[in-house]
């Protein structure tokens, strides 16, 4: 649907500007820790329309990425109403002056054309302080429909240049679309932009359906449907919306999938005369091998993102705990110790953090630990949340949060993993089950 | 199949049986009490072949404790009743669909709510019905009866309903 063309932009050597010193802070940077630290104050003008057609969009580019960036609460966006000067033309110099006046660390420019059908759109990065360029100024092109993207690969290539992590933004989310009474609720996929916009439906409502899992590349998505009458593992191609039954025994129930790293297995929860264990499946083979044998309850399983240990939750112990065991099954590890049950163990794509979901007391909470189970954190609390998902990036969490009595529905959130920034993901009608997605090419 | 047709065949043989049965397993109902005796309307709760009968005056359901799948000494009563019924309408299989309450995360409440069923469908195996007229479903927390946030309301939720399915082949 959209190519992106990435290419640096010429430019006219606007950063050797006269007269403003060295950089009094150091390099313009944040450093994502668990300590409390301030927002880092930035500016993002209008970007310019260079074309008659691209006033709107230009306006509506720059409110995507300052969105974006303020959602991560690393960033506090400086309104325009302190603006001392305005960006007219994305070649003139920047009057750091007038931007080191308002506090602002970092100034985002931007210009965008619109061709017919077609957009394109540029943008440059500032450390005001330093009174330099931040990077290369990038262009990005594709079709107008896709404006958003583009304002979220913008945003992207700021937060990683200020960070020095990886990004998240033009990322999308699959989840499950929840309407109707609670005695009566209506499920069905939906997939939409990582902030809420632009949501699709996937399936219709006529039977339930659970847990879409993103594929490693997010070409598919894995869940559970109860079409059949049973809960059964489907896969659907995000492309063509084509589906297909994975696992189908007569007699027993599948659901719980997840994929593999590499794509091409599906680890899963079976259940078969009342007990519940895991297996993995070769997609293409259909083989299956049986990971655990125990008359607990097994599920929930996820791969560590080098494929080599999954890590799932069990009743064995008496209490809901989470247990880490080699990818091939084998002895398993107990990591969580803590009071309480825990569920739902979904690996980080940067292999250092487990999130999971933890019921104590009466409240549900989303929490991360370290992968041997040191180092419990609780991000969240409420009356019912569980079945968290990871940002691309690693940082951010979202997850479902139902609330409480007749009147009760689900919603999605998102938490950094310092457990700030928690805010609501705007969707229309319930939502829950999220399952994010990596970062788009 | 149609079940309308053929219950009514078997009407005179259970009114037999279901007067000395009534005592055990239909002594919550006064309209069964009374039913076996005196004026029964066939297909109603108080014809002892029909699925109304099986729903209301044995009972379709037995209830659970917090994260349990024991069967409790009222539910074994429940499920004898519904054993007895299956042993006389043998045109009659069964899918058992076991609940849990919201407190639970989905995945785990899908097993819990299987092994519910499950426990069922051996209790009703051990009373002599064949499992192939027995299957197991579990909506774990998808299909709450009643909404609120409240234990009176998870009480009636941590469920396993036997659901009645005309036909064996169905």
């Amino acid at each position: 649907m959209i190519r992106w063309v990435l290419a640096a932009v010429l430019t006219l050597g606007v950063w050797h500007v006269a007269g403003s010193a060295q950089a009094q802070n150091g390099p313009l940077r944040i450093e994502i820790t668990d300590g409390v630290q301030e927002p880092l104050p930035y500016a993002v003008p209008d970007f310019v329309p260079e074309t008659p057609a691209a006033g709107q969009m230009a306006q509506e580019i720059a409110r995507v990425v300052a969105d974006d960036l303020n959602g991560t609460g690393l960033f506090r966006e400086i309104g325009k109403d302190a603006f001392i000067s305005q960006i007219t033309s994305f070649s003139s110099p920047v009057q750091f002056a007038d931007w080191k006046a308002i506090n602002a660390q970092a100034l985002i420019t931007g210009a965008v054309a619109v061709n017919g059908g077609n957009v394109t759109v540029k943008f440059r990065v500032w450390d005001v302080f330093a009174g330099q360029e931040l990077g290369q100024g990038l262009q990005f092109a594709g079709t107008t429909d896709g404006w958003r993207r583009m304002a979220h690969k913008v945003a992207d290539a700021v937060y990683s240049r200020i960070t020095g992590e990886g990004a998240y933004f033009d990322s999308r989310v699959v989840f499950v679309s929840e309407s109707g009474p609670k005695d009566d609720r209506k499920k069905r996929l939906a997939i939409m932009d990582y902030d809420g916009a632009n949501v699709q439906y996937l399936t219709d409502s006529r039977s339930i359906v659970l847990n879409p899992r993103f594929s490693p590349t997010g070409d598919r998505v894995l869940y559970t449907s109860f079409e059949s009458g049973f809960p059964r593992i489907h896969v659907l191609d995000v492309a063509n919306v084509g589906r297909r039954v994975l696992q189908s025994e007569e007699g027993t129930m599948s659901f719980g999938s997840r994929f593999s790293p590499d794509g091409q297995k599906v680890v899963f929860s079976l259940e078969s005369g009342g007990n519940t264990d895991l297996h993995v499946m070769d997609i293409a083979s259909g083989n299956k091998t049986r990971l655990t044998s125990a008359p607990s309850i097994e599920t929930s399983p996820s791969f560590a993102p080098d494929g080599s240990r999954i890590v799932f939750e069990s009743d064995r112990s008496g209490s809901r705990q989470l247990y880490v065991m080699p990818s091939g099954g084998g002895e398993a590890q107990r990591i969580s110790f803590g009071p309480g049950n825990y569920g739902t163990p979904v690996w980080s794509p940067r292999g250092d953090l487990i999130a999971f979901t933890k019921q104590h007391k009466g409240r549900f909470h989303i929490g991360v630990m370290r992968t041997d189970g040191s180092g419990e954190r609780l991000l969240t609390a409420s009356f019912l949340e569980e079945g968290p998902t990871w940002s691309p990036n690693g940082r951010v969490i979202m997850f479902t949060r139902e609330t409480q009595g007749a009147q009760g529905q689900a919603s999605l959130y998102m938490v950094d993993i310092t457990g700030r920034s928690l805010k609501k993901v705007r969707t229309p009608g319930g939502a829950s089950d999220p399952s994010w997605s990596p970062l788009q090419r | 199949m149609t079940y309308l047709a053929k219950p009514l065949l078997i009407v005179a043989a259970l009114a037999l049986g279901a007067c000395t049965d009534a005592g055990r397993f239909g002594k919550d109902d006064p309209a069964a009490a009374g039913g076996a005796g005196s004026g029964m309307v066939p297909g109603s709760a108080s014809d002892p072949a029909s699925p109304v009968y099986f729903q209301q005056t044995i009972g379709d359901r037995v209830l659970f404790e917090v994260d349990q799948h024991t069967l409790s000494a009222e539910a074994k009563q429940t499920l004898d009743g519904q054993a007895s019924w299956l042993n006389t309408n043998n045109d009659y299989s069964a899918v058992i669909e076991g609940h849990a309450d919201e407190q639970g995360t989905r995945e785990y409440n899908l097993s819990l709510g299987a092994r519910r069923a499950n426990a069922v469908r051996e209790y009703l195996m051990s009373r002599g019905l064949p499992s192939s007229r027995l299957k197991t479903v579990s909506y774990g927390k998808e299909r709450p009866i009643e909404v609120c946030s409240e234990e009176s309301c998870y009480r009636q939720n941590r469920r396993a309903v036997t659901v009645l399915r005309a036909g064996l082949s169905s």
